[in-house]
């Protein structure tokens, strides 16, 4: 499995991703810069976190401007694997791969914590090896992650399958009014969605941080097992 | 041409920022100050372009990049 890892100014979880792929999936990942216009053949694009064009004007609104983004919708458009991660969610968003977007924290603070997130679907591309149910930890680290799209989006969401994470407790319980689960104030607890077709996903909390057994992250479902690449 | 683009949140969208203000400004006695919205003013200049497609291109402008209308609106003003 070829994986591109696009860098936009501003990126800083593309060695993260790196490392997941590369290092502990023994995949074949590689960086694209965000001025290059081919994507060199990759089955998965990722958009990792970080600050794209330092969140001017709204977060990932520039980066969606980005030469590479043509071939990235174009990708996305033929099928192809998209999944974005915290800055990489607000930049599909704003790109219009999917619906919605992020908004800032309830709370108005930076939430660098970890939180639990359930699996809510496993249509998508990125939930397809896991379970519905499964709950995995992982860490957040953002101040625009409150998930907003008008009701008749949410339910459109819902119906379609496309709700593909929420924030829960260790039990998997989601409770969206509960400001010690649903961190972020998102719409539904929703912390990820895919598109229709399942191909493109977005997320707010960091799986590719979870995913060392050094830092307490073994057996059962972590923050690996959605990288893994389709048996 | 210049313009002035006044970009906001949409009525009902919750503004994070507006409540940080009103909630600072209510511990310094202006406690009857409501409905904080805080909002963004673009300015920029159209160079060389008859003003119906200058207005055109800001408007263009406005929907792809400058206002994100799941949460935004906007207008546009002529300012000389």
């Amino acid at each position: 499995m070829k994986v591109a890892v696009v860098v936009f100014p501003g990126t800083n979880c593309e060695q993260d991703v790196h490392h997941v792929y590369g290092r502990l999936l023994k995949q074949e990942a590689f960086p694209v810069w965000h001025r290059e216009t081919d994507l060199k053949g990759a089955d998965v694009v990722v958009l990792p976190g970080g600050f794209s064009y330092g969140d001017y004007l709204r977060t990932g609104a520039l980066a969606k401007l980005s030469p590479v983004m043509n071939a990235v919708k174009a990708h996305a458009e033929a099928g192809g694997k998209v999944v974005g991660i915290c800055n990489g969610f607000q930049i599909l968003c704003e790109s219009g791969l999917l619906p919605g977007v992020l908004l800032e924290n309830v709370g108005r603070r930076f939430l660098s914590r970890f939180v639990n997130i359930r699996v809510e679907s496993t249509a998508s591309f990125f939930t397809s090896g896991m379970t519905a149910g499964d709950v995995i930890t992982c860490p957040i680290a953002h101040f625009q992650g409150n998930y907003f799209a008008e009701q008749p989006v949410l339910d459109d969401l819902e119906k379609r399958g496309q709700v593909v994470f929420r924030y829960c407790d260790k039990q998997g319980n989601v409770r969206p009014d509960d400001r010690g689960l649903n961190v972020n104030g998102s719409c539904r607890a929703i912390a990820g969605i895919s598109n229709r077709a399942g191909n493109v996903v977005g997320l707010m909390p960091h799986p590719e941080r979870a995913v060392e057994s050094l830092i307490g992250f073994v057996g059962g479902a972590s923050g690996l097992t959605p990288f893994q690449p389709a048996a | 041409m210049k313009y002035q683009v006044l970009v906001r949140l949409k009525p009902g969208v919750l503004d994070v920022q507006g409540k940080a203000v009103e909630n600072g400004l209510k511990d310094k006695k202006f406690d009857a100050i409501r409905n904080v919205r805080v909002g963004r003013v673009i300015e920029l200049e159209v160079d060389g372009v008859a003003a119906p497609e200058a207005k055109a291109q800001v408007d263009e402008v406005c929907k792809l990049l400058l206002a994100n209308p799941v949460i935004e609106q906007y207008e546009i003003k002529e300012v000389a």
